[in-house]
C-alpha cells in the first residue's frame, strides 16, 4: 500500500518535471507547424535575400533582412553598453568591495532587471530620446539608438551578476599568489581573475545577448516599428519582436499570411537565440569541468 | 662570484633601482585607483539610471494617481480614463499564473532534487530548463496563440494568459525550489528515514517545510516577472480597450462560486500602459506614467520583499 503510494507520487512528480520538456517541444512544434505553410507562398531564397518586409501590404514582400538588421543593430548597441559596464561593475564588486557592502549593492543592481520592460519603453521614448535629440538634432522621434541604449542598461545586471559569480568562484589562492609577486588589485583582476573566470563571464555575455535579441517592448515603443534595412541607429527600424507585436495588435485571422508571417519571424528569432544558448551551454559545461 | 658583484655595485645604482621600484609602485597604485574609480562610476551609472527612471516616472505619474484613476474604465478622454479593467485583469491573471505554475514548478523541483537519478532523462530535463530561461518571452506568446487559442479553443481569455505566463515563469520556480532544497543537509533526510519515514513523508514533513522560505522567494520573483510581462499577452491577442470587468466569481445562488471569469477577455496594466504610450497626445502619456508608477511600485515591493525574505532565511537557517 505504502509502496504503491510512493510509486504514484514519484510518477506524478516526474510528470511535472517532464512537463518543462513538453513546453520546449510545444514551442518548437507550434512555431514550425504554423510557419510551414508560409513557405508554400514564399521561397526560402526570397525570404533570406529580399530586402523588403511588407507582408501586410498590397504587393507583399517577404525578406527577413530588414528585421534582422533592426534586431542586429539594437542588440549591438545594447551590448556596447552592457558588456563594458557589466564587466567593470562585476570586477569592481568582486575584487574591490567589502562583502558586506557587496551584499547590499548587488540586489539593488539586480532591481534593474526587475523593472517591467514597458516602463523601460516609456523611459526610452520620453526621456532618453528627447535627451539625445539635444546632442544629435537630426535624431528622429523613434530611433534604434535610444531603444538600444536603454536595453543595454536593462541587461547590465544579467551580465554583471553572472560575471561576478564567476569571478568570485575563482579560488582565493590564485589571487594571493598574484598579490604575493607584487601585482596590484587591477593587475590581479585583469591578468588572473578575469582569464580564470573567462568561460563563466562569456556565458553571462551570452545570456545578455539572448535577452537583448528577444527584448520586445522597448523596441516596439521607442524604435518605431518600421521595417527598415539600415544600420543607421538614428533612424526608426523594426526588430523581429517589434514586428510580431505590431501584427498582433491588429485583427489577425487564423491561417492568413499575416498570421503565418509572425510565426516565421518567431521561428527566426528562436533559431537565433537557440544558437547563442547552445554556445552558452557548451561554455558553461567547460566552466564546470574546470572547477 | 655573483654575491661579490652585487656587493660591489655602486650605491647610486642601487638607489636608482629603488627609485624605479617606487615609481613603479606609484604608477600601479595610480592605475589601480583609476580602475576603482571607473568601477565605481559604472556601478553608479547603472544605479543613477535606475533612480532617474523612477524619479522621471514619478514626477509625471504620481500627480495623476487618484481613487478615480483606479476605479475608472479606459476612455477616449485622457482625464476620465482609468485602469480599473487593467488592474483587475492583472490580478486575475496573477492568480491563474500562480495556480498553474507553483504546483508544477515545486513538484518538478522536488523531483529533480530528491528523486532524479543521474541518467539521460534527468540530464535532458536539466538542460532544457536552462535553455527555457533563455528563450524570448514573445515565443511563448506565439506558442500560446497557436496551441491554447486555436488548437485547444480556449480563446483570448484570462485562462490562456494565465497558462502562458505560468509556463513562462516555470523555470524560475523550478530553479529556486531546487536551490532551496539543495541547501538542506542530508542529515535531516537520514534522521527522518531512521525514524521509519518513507521518502514522500520525509519530503512532506521535512524537505518542503524547511525549503518553504526559498520557494516563497522564487514564487514572489516569478510573479513580479509575470505582472510586468507584456509581449506574450499582446501576441495571444489581449485587447487594449476593455470597458467591462470579468464575470464576478461569486453569485447569489448555488453553488455560489463560478469560474466563468476564466474565459473572459482581459487587459492588463502593462498593455494599458503600452496602449496609452503609443498615442501621440501627451495627456495619455501622463496616464501611461501613472500606470507605470503603479507597476513599478508593485514590482519593487515584490522584489524588495523577496530580497528581505532571502536574507532572513539565510540568517535563520543554521544547520
Amino acid at each position: 500500500m505504502r509502496r504503491l503510494r510512493e510509486r504514484a507520487i514519484e510518477t506524478v512528480l516526474f510528470l511535472a518535471a517532464a512537463s518543462s520538456v513538453f513546453v520546449t517541444l510545444g514551442i518548437v512544434g507550434i512555431l514550425v507547424t504554423e510557419s510551414l505553410p508560409f513557405f508554400e507562398h514564399v521561397s526560402l531564397k526570397d525570404f533570406l535575400t529580399d530586402t523588403e518586409w511588407t507582408p501586410l501590404f498590397e504587393n507583399a514582400r517577404y525578406g527577413i533582412l530588414p528585421l534582422l538588421a533592426g534586431t542586429f543593430l539594437s542588440t549591438c548597441i545594447a551590448l556596447l553598453v552592457a558588456i563594458p559596464l557589466g564587466t567593470v561593475a562585476a570586477a569592481f564588486l568582486s575584487e574591490y568591495i567589502r562583502p558586506s557592502v557587496r551584499e547590499v549593492l548587488k540586489p539593488i543592481l539586480e532591481l534593474l532587471a526587475a523593472v517591467p520592460t514597458v516602463v523601460y519603453g516609456y523611459f526610452a521614448l520620453l526621456f532618453v530620446t528627447p535627451l539625445l535629440q539635444k546632442i544629435i538634432p537630426s535624431l528622429s522621434g523613434f530611433n534604434v539608438l535610444s531603444a538600444g541604449l536603454v536595453i543595454g542598461v536593462m541587461i547590465v545586471p544579467y551580465v554583471s551578476s553572472l560575471s561576478e559569480d564567476a569571478m568570485r568562484s575563482v579560488p582565493g589562492h590564485l589571487r594571493e599568489a598574484s598579490f604575493a609577486v607584487g601585482a596590484s588589485r587591477m593587475q590581479t583582476a585583469f591578468r588572473v581573475v578575469i582569464p580564470a573566470a573567462f568561460s563563466g563571464i562569456t556565458s553571462a555575455y551570452i545570456l545578455g545577448i539572448s535577452r537583448a535579441l528577444g527584448e520586445t517592448m522597448v523596441v516596439a515603443i521607442a524604435a518605431g516599428m518600421q521595417p527598415n534595412l539600415t544600420l543607421n541607429p538614428t533612424q526608426p527600424a523594426a526588430t523581429i519582436t517589434a514586428f510580431i507585436v505590431q501584427v498582433s495588435l491588429g485583427d489577425l485571422p487564423h491561417g492568413s499570411i499575416g498570421y503565418q508571417s509572425i510565426y516565421v519571424a518567431g521561428l527566426s528569432l528562436l533559431c537565433l537565440t537557440l544558437c547563442f544558448n547552445i554556445i552558452g551551454l557548451w561554455l558553461r559545461k567547460r566552466f564546470q569541468e574546470k572547477e | 662570484m655573483e654575491l661579490s658583484q652585487a656587493g660591489s655595485a655602486s650605491p647610486s645604482a642601487v638607489m636608482h633601482s629603488v627609485d624605479d621600484i617606487h615609481a613603479n609602485i606609484k604608477r600601479r597604485q595610480f592605475w589601480d585607483f583609476v580602475f576603482a574609480l571607473v568601477g565605481l562610476m559604472s556601478l553608479l551609472f547603472a544605479l543613477i539610471t535606475l533612480l532617474t527612471l523612477i524619479v522621471d516616472l514619478a514626477m509625471t505619474g504620481v500627480p495623476r494617481l487618484s481613487t478615480e484613476f483606479f476605479m475608472n474604465f479606459p476612455s477616449r478622454f485622457a482625464e476620465r480614463a482609468g485602469i480599473l479593467s487593467a488592474w483587475v485583469g492583472s490580478f486575475c491573471i496573477m492568480l491563474t499564473t500562480a495556480f498553474c505554475a507553483i504546483p508544477l514548478g515545486v513538484a518538478a523541483g522536488v523531483y529533480l532534487e530528491e528523486y532524479a537519478k543521474k541518467n539521460w532523462i534527468s540530464q535532458i530535463i536539466e538542460l532544457n530548463i536552462i535553455n527555457l530561461a533563455g528563450i524570448p518571452s514573445i515565443t511563448y506568446g506565439l506558442m500560446a496563440l497557436g496551441l491554447f487559442v486555436y488548437k485547444l479553443k480556449l480563446g483570448q481569455s484570462i485562462l490562456t494568459a494565465g497558462l502562458t505566463l505560468g509556463l513562462l515563469v516555470l523555470p524560475i520556480i523550478i530553479v529556486t525550489t531546487r536551490e532551496a532544497i539543495r541547501s538542506i543537509p542530508n542529515t535531516i533526510r537520514e534522521a527522518s528515514y531512521a525514524m521509519g519515514a518513507s521518502k514522500w513523508q520525509t519530503i512532506r514533513y521535512h524537505i518542503l517545510p524547511y525549503s518553504s522560505g526559498g520557494i516563497l522567494t522564487g514564487v514572489i520573483i516569478s510573479l513580479s516577472r509575470a505582472i510586468g510581462e507584456t509581449a506574450p499577452l499582446i501576441t495571444i491577442g489581449a485587447l487594449t480597450f476593455i470597458a467591462f470587468l470579468p464575470t464576478a466569481p461569486v453569485e447569489g445562488h448555488f453553488p455560489f462560486i463560478n469560474f466563468k471569469w476564466l474565459m473572459d477577455p482581459f487587459t492588463v496594466m502593462p498593455i494599458q500602459m503600452f496602449n496609452w504610450l503609443s498615442r501621440p497626445q501627451p495627456e495619455f502619456h501622463v496616464n501611461a506614467a501613472a500606470t507605470g508608477v503603479v507597476l513599478l511600485v508593485m514590482t519593487l515591493i515584490m522584489n524588495g520583499g523577496a530580497i528581505y525574505l532571502r536574507s532572513r532565511f539565510r540568517k535563520k537557517m543554521k544547520w
